[in-house]
């Protein structure tokens, strides 16, 4: 398993102008590690769906490198987005998924079937131009350069640790600084997009 | 005959206002009902359809092409509406989106008495959610479509077309 923030600090020195999307607890650590965060975009809201958002983010802008970083439980949620995405294969769409095999946010309790789930072999199955799966840290390290310089969409499954919250929701520590309304504004003013 | 045609509503009606809108991407899931309508949007050099595998997904790419500057507008089926219903609240609602749903009626009578629970169930669902909505019935009513675009601009959130004649002029 690799921890989430050493995922994010290794794809950082790779990332370039990337527009970047982050779910769940592993994605917390993305603020600590992001050097442009008016290129970061939060389109969650709605279960499993932010997948299908970035998706339409990357056709829109077709000229911008678009990486998302999904979690499981959400992709299970909304799994036919990967035949959607493969559908329109845009060639700019990075999706990682940080797979820590369960909820973490209600408490633990595992995904269907988490102990022997290939969400990689589902993507490249569904017809993703490039799937990889990691589970050390060095591997994923020497790959990033040719995962953020192929033609997507190139799918990337990445086992990391759970980071279980039993807090109540409004005991929990806070990472998230800006709304998704004004990540949506921050990003389109920095693309001059009106 | 000529009675018969005027009540039909064409695909190309759809077409046209697509185009005077400025409508870049249709995102849809196809159904029978509606196949000449979808071959006719594939023909479109302006247009880009995105197929996608559920209804929820449609609300979700719309709002990713919106925050791009494209114009994307949801075409998909009543029952599909009414299985997006989180997508909806989640990804247009609750963002502020002005887009324009087109929504086959499945269903629809105009006697006001149907056997299909998905006619049954569609204006309630509209009205839970409190999305304002439009009849298409025929090419007269096509300038609906544009009137419905202009409300999502004006009050920046969805708006939906009910097409109520989904099984003549779509599917010859």
């Amino acid at each position: 398993m690799i921890e989430s923030k050493e995922v994010f600090t290794a794809f950082q020195q790779y990332r370039g102008d990337a527009i970047v999307s982050v779910q769940g607890t592993s994605g917390k650590h993305w603020a600590d590690v992001t050097t442009n965060p008016n290129r970061d975009i939060s389109l969650g809201g709605a279960m499993g769906q932010s997948t299908s958002a970035i998706f339409g983010l990357a056709l829109g802008l077709p000229d911008e490198k678009v990486v998302h970083f999904d979690t499981e439980g959400a992709l299970l949620m909304n799994l036919g987005a990967i035949a959607s995405i493969a559908g329109k294969s845009p060639k700019n769409f990075v999706h990682f998924l940080l797979d820590n095999g369960c909820y973490a946010t209600t408490g633990g309790q595992p995904v269907p079937n988490s102990e022997d789930i290939d969400y990689a072999a589902m993507a490249a199955g569904a017809g993703y131009s490039a799937t990889y799966n990691f589970d050390d840290l060095e591997e994923l390290a020497t790959s990033l350069e040719q995962i953020m310089n192929e033609d997507g969409p190139v799918f990337v499954a990445i086992k990391v640790p759970a980071e279980v919250e039993n807090l109540p929701i409004g005991m929990r520590e806070r990472r998230v600084t800006r709304s998704r309304t004004q990540t949506i504004n921050d990003l389109r003013s920095e693309l001059k997009i009106s | 005959m000529v009675d018969q045609q005027v009540e039909i509503l064409r695909p190309e009606t759809l077409i046209e206002e697509f185009k005077k809108i400025g409508v870049t991407h249709i995102i849809t899931i196809p159904d029978s009902e509606t196949n000449y309508l979808y071959e006719l949007m594939e023909q479109q050099d302006w247009l880009d359809v995105v197929p996608v595998s559920r209804e929820g997904e449609s609300m979700s790419v719309a709002l990713g092409l919106n925050v791009a500057g494209k114009v994307p507008v949801v075409l998909i089926q009543n029952t599909g509406m009414m299985e997006a219903g989180d997508s909806i609240r989640g990804m247009a609602l609750d963002t502020g989106f002005p887009l324009l749903m087109v929504v086959g009626y499945r269903g629809w009578t105009r006697k006001g008495a149907t056997p299909d629970s998905a006619a049954v169930y569609t204006e309630p669902f509209l009205n839970a959610f409190r999305l304002n909505y439009y009849l298409v019935e025929h090419d007269a009513d096509g300038p609906r479509i544009s009137e419905a675009f202009e409300e999502t601009q004006k009050t920046k959130r969805p708006v939906v077309v009910l097409v109520g004649d989904e099984y003549h002029g779509f599917n010859r």
